[in-house]
């Protein structure tokens, strides 16, 4: 059961991957898949139901992409 | 369901310029949201400087003047003792601080001019496409210096924090970093009690910051963050090098 729900501003997002070095359960990762409309992969959850709504992603995002909700 | 994080009413909704995973923009967040838990947005005014982060006045949703080269926190003199009753900061890189800048920043802090500065040191000039700053490690390399920094040729990286700790007018200097998340959280700290000090009116404050630039040291941003925690934190160590309780 999730405790935190993360959402990415994705169109704005640069694909830096620093939001990734950070989570205590790994589950941000750069969806590879796919390519935002500034060109780069963005970064999603590969596991939303494990996260525990840290917010360390959001701290080490330098453009603003991520809010965070915890329940 | 709470919100535990969103973005702060101290930055425009203007996206940023800087380079995929560069620090400023952290570094501008903790400025902002410091500004909004204050509660002085509308009573600041901020200087930008000349380098990467020239733009700030884009970014930061409060007054902002230009200045030039090195010269902000001369203009911030010039603003905070025609406004005395305004928050006044300056924003400046390290090829503007400590190289062109660098007189108007020591003589600022001797006349104890009581604005806030926020330092950005990433130990190279990232606008102008990577050479040599005053603050570039031994053995670094740069465009300009392809073998790596020699200190028989170009002198020693310059500790600005420790150098104006020295000087009376200056009552809080402290150097953090952001490569992780404690370290953001010390750092939106010593932000905070920086601008805590001018409104009280102490005196000069400043806050030296080591950020990456990922683009110009020829890495990936995540890398980046580990050749900061690697290399520049054993020689710009981390701490409080004045408080305004020493300066009395």
């Amino acid at each position: 059961m999730a405790k935190g729900k993360v959402i990415f501003n994705e169109d704005i997002c640069k694909g830096c991957a620093l939001c990734t070095t950070n989570c205590p359960v790994n589950i941000v990762v750069l969806d590879t898949s796919r390519i935002n409309q500034k060109g780069y992969h963005p970064a999603t959850l590969s596991d939303p139901e494990q996260c525990i709504g840290c917010a360390n992603c959001a701290m080490m995002c330098p453009d603003n992409v991520i809010t965070v909700e915890r329940f | 369901m709470a919100v535990v994080f969103e973005k702060t009413k101290g930055l425009t909704e203007k996206e940023t310029h800087y380079c995929p995973g560069c620090t400023h923009g952290i570094i501008h967040r903790l400025v902002a949201e410091v500004l909004e838990e204050l509660d002085v947005l509308g009573e600041t005014v901020g200087v930008a400087p000349v380098g990467c982060s020239v733009l700030a006045y884009e970014y930061f949703n409060c007054d902002m003047q230009e200045a030039a080269h090195g010269r902000a926190p001369a203009v911030a003199t010039g603003i905070k003792r025609a406004l005395p009753d305004k928050v006044v900061f300056s924003y400046q890189g390290d090829g503007d601080l400590a190289s062109i800048g660098t007189a108007e920043i020591v003589h600022v802090a001797h006349r104890g001019e009581k604005i806030t500065t926020i330092f950005v040191n990433n130990a190279i000039y990232g606008m102008t496409g990577g050479q040599m700053a005053p603050t570039t490690l031994i053995g670094q390399k740069t465009t300009t210096s392809p073998l790596g920094r020699d200190s028989n040729l170009t002198g020693f990286p310059l500790r600005m924090s420790e150098m104006l700790a020295t000087i009376d007018g200056a009552v809080f200097v402290e150097r953090v970093s952001v490569h992780n998340p404690a370290a953001i959280r010390k750092a939106k700290k010593a932000i905070k009690k920086a601008f805590e000090v001018q409104l009280e009116g102490k005196g000069f404050g400043i806050v030296e910051v080591l950020s990456t630039c990922p683009t110009n040291w020829g890495m990936t941003p995540v890398k980046a963050l580990g050749w900061l925690e690697e290399n520049m934190i054993p020689y710009y160590p981390l701490g409080n090098f004045k408080s305004p309780e020493e300066a009395k």
